[in-house]
């Protein structure tokens, strides 16, 4: 039998368990076999960065404006900053162009407010970004009203072509989407089987066919005289497609939440759509947050594919560069910057919802 | 204001739950057969009985959450139909306490409390927070209304489940097992709540296995197997002096020990 009189004192960890070096040691250094492997592998990266770091910064040309100024040992970005502005903005008016800056900018000001959660007044700031921006920006950007001149979508390209495509893209999936996988959820028959319908078809055909059948088959149906513009074609196409994918990240999701939670709001007298609205959906979204930015980062590097319809996005316009008699053998430069590009973008897309998932699960951790 | 004086006027008269020949199968099992019960305003019934015997199925076919299909089922004089407004009408003055309490894990406790009666009583936020603090305050657990339910233990969950409900102002309270999912020195404090409440005069039905409970405060105790109500007496001839075979054999299970 024992008895303790006398509770135990805390006590410090002992003295290499925790710090730098302790974790030098646990990780790298564990045992002859790991020393060995750590080793190698910092040799590797030696080997593969250096010539990479020498090609990319040191022995690369910054300034200039024509291939001469290239001393050629390095890479030449001279040829991408002499394109930038057409990387941007594709072939849009050059003394017009303040008015894609403004939308890119108001843009970026209107998503850091909704990012950064200290800033107050989010409710507001999401009502503009999702029902004025989109009208502003279109009004700027197309013109043909209130004196600014028209410029036709074949005009637009780049970098703003590729965002457009992206962001209209993402908006307007998720709520259909979000409809989707509820209405496949339904014990409605009809609204059931066409939303399985729905989402099967689009899911089972690829974004190219897709793309080119609104830009080749879907003029043969339209009666003669109406046309629907090409971006606009391709931006329906993008939005279905994803809508479907959207819809069954979203199902999953769905299915993860506890049948207990739709009862209790039942038991509380809450009807349908206020049960999915304030219950179910909130904590399934959150649950999704990785599903869903995949989706949309996997739609952000697939607007590329409209290069086959004859839109210009970034890609396809760094590309149609590189053809240029003037700046021929930048092949490399070019893709370097139009990857580096996106790369930007999707790392932040995937950094922001790595933060938001550990934001939103403070305190409903059981 | 007048006319809720009219409804529990009438209400005096009418029972407050009333089935009759219920049943209800899933699939091919035949889990509720041919209940009759009437539940009067401020009875207090607790319906126990081995796992499988209908009892939480019984219960949730009060407020819709399982569907019956033969009988009648009539809650504050309001017949149970299909008829979506009519079932939501009749849960607003249901109340219901799970096993697993089922709190909305992304809002605070505050937020649990004051959810319905803003969105389906359309009550203002602040008369809505007033309120939930008032209940939080009687089922003691005020100080943590800002939480979130993960942060609390089992027992508090519960009772700030029970005053989720009650802030629905529910002329009945239907208890599914409270205190099934806790450990053994949180059940007390749940069931001091529930005493509470029935000594206020709630209209309360509860699936319970707490004997101790059911001598307390119930008025009648209901004894269920294989579907059907097979014994239902006022606790003292209950427990003293049980009719069935089936019901002995059962108490002496759970009392045995």
């Amino acid at each position: 039998m024992t008895i303790r009189d006398k509770m135990i004192e805390e006590r410090p960890a002992p003295g290499l368990s925790i710090g730098p070096l302790a974790w030098l040691r646990a990780n790298l250094f564990s045992g002859p076999v790991n020393t060995v492997f750590t080793l190698l592998g910092f040799y590797l990266l030696y080997v593969l960065l250096t010539p990479t770091i020498q090609w990319a910064f040191i022995n690369a040309d910054w300034i200039g404006t024509s291939r001469d100024d290239c001393s050629r040992e390095g890479a030449c970005w001279v040829f991408v900053n002499a394109r930038l502005t057409q990387f941007i903005y594709g072939l849009y008016p050059r003394d017009e162009l303040w008015r894609v800056n403004i939308v890119f900018a108001s843009f970026a000001v209107l998503i850091a407010w909704l990012a950064i959660p200290r800033l107050p007044f989010k409710r507001w700031v999401a009502v503009v970004t999702l029902l004025v921006f989109p009208v502003v920006a279109y009004v700027l950007l197309y013109g043909g009203y209130f004196g600014l001149r028209l410029v036709e979508t074949h005009r637009w390209g780049g970098l703003m072509l590729t965002l457009i495509l992206a962001v209209v893209g993402m908006v307007a999936a998720l709520p259909i989407g979000i409809l989707l996988a509820l209405g496949r959820r339904s014990e409605m028959p009809i609204v059931k089987s066409f939303c399985v319908v729905f989402i099967e078809f689009w899911r089972g055909v690829p974004l190219i066919t897709i793309l080119f059948m609104a830009s080749v088959m879907l003029p043969l149906f339209l009666p003669t005289g109406v046309s629907v513009d090409r971006l606009v074609r391709a931006l329906i196409g993008i939005t279905l497609f994803q809508s479907a994918y959207m819809a069954e990240v979203i199902r999953g999701g769905l299915q993860a939440i506890p049948r207990g939670q739709e009862e209790a709001a039942a038991a509380l007298g809450m009807g349908y759509w206020q049960r999915m609205g304030l219950i179910v959906l909130p904590q399934a979204l959150k649950m999704m947050i990785p599903g869903i930015v995949n989706t949309f980062i996997s739609l952000f590097k697939d607007t590329t594919l409209v290069m086959i319809i004859g839109l210009f996005d970034l890609l396809g316009i760094v590309q149609a560069a590189l053809s240029d008699s003037r700046w021929l053998g930048f092949a490399l430069e070019g893709y370097v910057f139009a990857a580096f590009m996106f790369w930007i973008f999707c790392f932040s897309m995937s950094r922001y919802s790595q933060y938001l998932e550990r934001k939103l699960h403070t305190g409903h951790k059981r | 204001m007048s006319e809720q004086a009219t409804q529990s006027q009438a209400g005096a008269e009418t029972p407050m739950v009333e089935m009759r020949g219920v049943n209800k199968w899933y699939g091919d099992f035949h889990v509720l057969r041919d209940i009759d019960l009437t539940v009067k305003r401020g009875e207090r019934i607790v319906i126990c009985g081995p796992s499988g015997s209908g009892k939480s199925t019984l219960i949730r076919c009060i407020n819709h959450l399982e569907e019956h299909q033969q009988g009648e089922i009539v809650v504050g004089g309001v017949p149970l139909t299909q008829d979506v407004k009519r079932i939501e009408q009749i849960r607003r003055s249901v109340g219901m306490v799970f096993q697993h309490f089922n709190l909305f894990p992304h809002l605070t406790v505050l937020e649990n409390c004051c959810l319905s009666p803003m969105w389906v009583q359309k009550r203002p936020r602040r008369e809505a927070e007033a309120q939930a603090m008032q209940y939080l305050e009687r089922v003691q657990i005020a100080e943590q209304a800002l939480k979130y339910p993960g942060q609390l233990s089992g027992g508090q969950q519960q009772r700030v489940a029970i005053a989720r409900s009650l802030c629905m102002h529910p002329e009945v309270m239907l208890f599914d097992e409270p205190t099934s999912a806790l450990d053994p020195e949180m059940i007390k404090e749940v069931l001091d709540v529930m005493v509470e409440l029935a000594r206020e005069g709630m209209t309360m039905l509860c699936v319970t296995h707490e004997m101790g409970f059911a001598k307390t405060v119930a008025d009648r105790v209901i004894f269920m197997d294989q579907g059907q109500i097979i014994e239902e007496n006022a606790p003292e001839p209950f427990f003293n002096a049980p009719q069935s075979e089936r019901t002995q054999l059962f108490l002496s299970q759970i009392l045995g020990h």
